[in-house]
């Protein structure tokens, strides 16, 4: 370990548990309520017997714990996070006020038709709005992440191929690049995903796809740009093929950020789309989530739609259900979704306007592009250097994992120690060693600068001291964990000692 | 530009290093048939300012009635260090804790979680989130399908007084996958699913049942005794439960002689505003056996190159980023940053804190049944035990009344006769320890007016 990074070492024990700041007798006293009036009795079978082992501390202690346990992470407000695929943009401060005002965070899903017309307002033109960037007819808003809305979507697919009576649709195209949530989707819609070869410019191979379409075909998940970072650029062709075989398009919105008011998956011929409206629309991430997955939907699939959907009728709005749209997959929600992420990208998207989204895509794109031409000039290696670079892009560090031993990983947990978090790593699969990096357009210039700069420091550690490299990171909380333990001796809950 | 930094000349420095003449050159990929000009349906741009003073007036549009309705999603008091914590940039603006090293804030909280929602259900693991209560049924009826090796039919028994939604998502959720789930009556004096009912069921196939405590209905269910039965059949126990009861009535840990073999529920009661119906988060607990059948994520604890404790995600395998195709479930993004102020309020409360919660919901509940059922025409649908919502039959339709007290700033309940039409006029009304004795009794002052003009039916 180098000099420098022994010296970042802090002197302060790791924070405890929570579970550690207990004391018996201690506790938050101004949060309980008021024990007021009697309480029914609750028949002895029915009660609890031991209260359960939760902390009992000062509220001072929890504030001081949780603030210092947001101290370790790395997050955009932090740090600059490079995430391929994640869309890891600025969150605007004034989405999250607008969602927590008091009406909206006390508003109950079940409220009355008198309480509800500002809301489903925000709703109502968040679902136009939804249909005007991705050029599709139908918006439904429930879906709870981009996860959620790929299964509204195969479902929908099922739905409208049952309903022709056409039931041997059962297989989904996938290229072998996809995300793993398209063929996991798939099989939750209970079908079976068959992947289709890419070419080696990063286009789907169009004859693999000609031979692997027919009578079975319910239809494809591609995103566009693809997961390696390119326009796919015979998609019309890819639309024709599939349509002719009688299958349907499905868009996995994960890179819309790429194509926002440049192009719309509804003109490329796509008959269904989910948007993650925490990357292209700002919401947070929240350390793993919430998201909102919303599904646009062509002409063929409109019937389909998962209700509730919001509709407006002489002026007043009202929720659509099972009964307005009775061929509808149905309710994959108990209300109606993640409303409060569904107010904060409606906010977003007042805020950029008509102007602003195409500007995404621009500046998206801008920032990708430089940064894989400043990066190659640093001497990394681009996976598809003939290809312009679409919001992200791939490098392939196979050479230096073969010259110097120094891998994708080793370059990502490094980059920790310069301040910047790792791009996505070994995802796409099919290129060896890779990076895959997004920058998203609310980073400026002297950001990326600082991150090309830091890419060729460790470019140089790697030549003069890859073991530097191997042991990264050097500056952390923790130093790389055994994730084999992890899994082995498998310890996944606090226990009271036994007394 | 909004949230764009660059500034004319940074532009000309990048197109320079790229070496194309404009920025529009980088979409020349793009088949120029498909590019559009102006984005309809998306109107000009707004600034902060304006964007607020119109959510403002939306707000504004949908006030702040005395809400009397639970159904799901309850008005509980949220202490204000739980969004104050939650929102701070370092947990709100972070991404799924893929790099260990750099996320051992969120990594150590998510298994504070774990233990946390395992120590209140009485279960041995707990995934870190699924997105809400009623996709937690449908995973949990996907998991005992594959947990329950035995049982072949995929046959789930699910309780007609379950909560409708949960239901309904249930069904949507699973039936591409052939799972069969049949709906189990309830005893109408009682409100509960009761044992002689499932006698017709013995000596079948069935993979799992359902068992909602307090149901839908607010009332407690024979839980020891159903438990009991499903496992002599050889099904599985998928509990779905309220937390916040659970610092009274028995964790489904300890129902029955065996326990239940999943637990979930919503955790919207546990530091979630009501907020229109999301996001809230879903929890997934079970027994360790079935560990490898669960769905989501999961965060152990190991140790570091020297040895230090640290927190990583794990048993990995099951997730669709690794298995894909074969992966227990296709969910990725999960309900994190409410599974965090479920964890901070979980933290704040403590166990005698959440104690008084449940306790204040329980006499608030009673004040206002023994209000509303001393005017004439309201009674009590089922007698027994129920936790913090309950069941009034009424002598007239429920839709006009409600819609009368929603004129009076007052949301009375959720209408029940759509759902059950064999209970007639019925609501369901519920008091959270958020309402005061003045709030009671001005909905039973309300509803007293509102019921000598709607007439009787």
């Amino acid at each position: 370990m180098s000099e420098t990074a022994a010296s970042t070492q802090s002197l302060a024990p790791p924070e405890p548990l929570v579970f550690e700041y207990s004391r018996p007798g201690r506790g938050a006293y101004s949060l309980w309520p008021s024990a007021e009036g009697a309480a029914p009795a609750i028949p002895a079978h029915l009660r609890r017997a031991a209260p359960p082992a939760l902390p009992a501390a000062s509220e001072l202690d929890i504030v001081r714990h949780y603030t210092r346990l947001s101290q370790l992470n790395f997050s955009i407000d932090t740090h600059f996070y490079p995430l391929g695929s994640c869309t890891m943009k600025y969150n605007p401060r004034a989405c999250n006020a607008a969602a927590l005002m008091p009406e909206f965070a006390g508003r109950h899903p079940l409220a009355s038709a008198a309480h509800s017309q500002g809301f489903l307002a925000c709703m109502y033109e968040l679902q136009e709005m939804l249909k005007g960037v991705s050029g599709m007819q139908g918006v439904a808003l429930s879906p709870m992440a981009g996860a959620h809305g790929e299964f509204a979507g195969v479902a929908m697919i099922r739905a409208y191929h049952r309903s022709r009576g056409d039931l041997e649709r059962r297989e989904i195209i996938v290229p072998e690049a996809a995300h793993g949530t398209n063929p996991a989707t798939a099989a939750m819609c209970g079908c079976v995903a068959r992947e289709v070869a890419v070419g080696a410019d990063g286009d789907v191979d169009l004859a693999a796809l000609r031979a692997a379409v027919g009578p079975r075909t319910a239809g494809i998940m591609l995103t566009n740009p693809s997961t390696l970072g390119v326009f796919e650029r015979h998609i019309e062709e890819v639309a024709r093929i599939v349509h002719e075989a009688g299958g349907l398009l499905y868009y996995d919105g994960a890179n819309l950020n790429a194509i926002l008011g440049k192009v719309r998956p509804g003109d490329m011929g796509f008959d269904v789309i989910h948007m993650n409206l925490h990357k292209t629309f700002s919401t947070p991430h929240g350390g793993g989530g919430p998201g909102a997955g919303a599904v646009g939907v062509g002409p063929r699939l409109l019937p389909f739609m998962p209700v509730p959907v919001v509709a407006q009728e002489v002026g007043r709005y009202r929720l659509l259900d099972e009964k307005d749209l009775p061929q509808s997959i149905g309710r994959l929600t108990g209300f109606m979704g993640n409303a409060g992420v569904l107010l904060r990208a409606y906010v977003y998207m007042r805020m950029l306007g008509r102007d602003g989204m195409s500007r995404v895509g621009d500046y998206a794109t801008l920032n990708s592009n430089y940064l894989l031409a400043k990066l190659r000039q640093a001497g990394f290696v681009a996976a598809y250097p003939e290809r312009r670079a679409s919001h992200e892009f791939i490098l392939t560090l196979k050479e230096m994992a073969r010259e110097q031993g120094v891998t994708a990983m080793d370059i990502a947990k490094r980059l920790l120690d310069y301040g910047f978090h790792a791009p996505t790593t070994y995802f796409p699969l099919l290129v060896a060693e890779c990076l895959l990096i997004e920058p998203t357009e609310t980073e400026s210039l002297q950001t990326l600068d600082a991150f090309v700069a830091a890419m060729s420091a460790i470019r140089e550690e790697a030549l003069k001291d890859p073991e530097l490299l191997h042991s990264a990171p050097h500056s952390m909380p923790v130093r790389r964990l055994d994730d084999v333990r992890a899994a082995r001796e498998l310890d996944l809950a606090w226990r009271p000692a036994a007394t | 530009m909004p949230f764009i930094p660059h500034t004319s000349a940074d532009v000309r420095t990048m197109l320079e290093a790229i070496g194309v003449p404009n920025i529009e050159t980088l979409f020349e990929e793009i088949p120029s048939a498909l590019r559009i000009g102006a984005l309809e349906g998306v109107p000009s741009a707004l600034n902060e300012l304006q964007v607020l003073q119109l959510m403002s007036a939306r707000a504004r549009e949908d006030g702040r009635p005395l809400c009397f309705i639970g159904a799901g999603a309850y008005d509980h008091f949220i202490p204000s260090a739980v969004w104050s914590l939650i929102t701070r940039g370092e947990f709100y603006s972070a991404y799924t804790p893929y790099q260990a090293e750099a996320s051992q804030g969120t990594l150590q909280s998510i298994y504070e979680f774990q233990s946390m929602i395992t120590a209140l259900t009485g279960m041995a693991v707990s995934n870190a989130s699924m997105y809400e209560g009623a996709t937690a049924v449908a995973e949990a009826c996907l998991m005992a399908v594959r947990a329950n090796r035995k049982s072949k039919s995929a046959r789930i028994l699910i309780p007609r007084s379950m909560h409708p939604h949960y239901r309904a998502v249930a069904r949507a959720t699973t039936a591409n996958q052939g799972l069969v789930l049949e709906e189990l009556p309830f005893a109408r004096a009682s409100g509960q699913t009761l044992a002689e009912t499932l006698k017709s069921y013995e000596g079948s196939d069935i993979t799992a049942l359902v068992i909602q405590q307090p149901n839908f209905f607010g009332v407690l269910e024979e839980v020891d005794e159903l438990t009991d039965w499903a496992h002599a059949q050889g099904a599985l126990v998928i509990a779905a439960i309220n937390p916040t009861s659970l610092a009274l009535l028995k964790p489904p840990g300890q129902w029955g002689a065996k326990g239940a073999d999943i637990a979930i529920g919503d955790g919207q009661p546990l530091g979630c505003p009501l907020s229109s119906g999301g996001p809230y988060f879903g929890f997934m607990t079970a027994r360790m056996e079935h560990v490898r059948q669960m769905p989501g994520r999961i965060v152990g604890r190991t140790v570091d190159l020297d040895g230090r404790r640290g927190f990583t995600l794990t048993l990995q395998a099951r997730e669709q980023h690794i298995r894909r195709g074969k992966a227990t479930s296709n969910i990725c993004t999960n309900q994190g940053l409410l599974m965090m102020a479920g964890t901070v309020y979980m933290a704040l409360l403590g166990a005698q804190g959440l104690e008084h919660v449940a306790t204040a919901c329980m006499s608030r509940t009673a004040e206002l049944v023994a209000a509303l059922t001393a005017l004439p025409g309201v009674r009590p649908m089922f007698g027994g035990a129920h936790f913090h919502e309950t069941v009034l039959r009424l002598d007239r339709p429920v839709a006009p009344i409600l819609e009368a007290l929603a004129a009076r700033n007052i949301e009375g309940g959720f209408d029940l006769s759509p759902y059950y039409p064999e209970f007639g006029p019925s609501l369901l009304v519920c008091a959270t320890e958020s309402r005061t004795s003045a709030d009671i009794s001005a909905y039973a002052l309300a509803l007293g007016d509102v019921l000598k003009n709607v007439r009787a039916a």
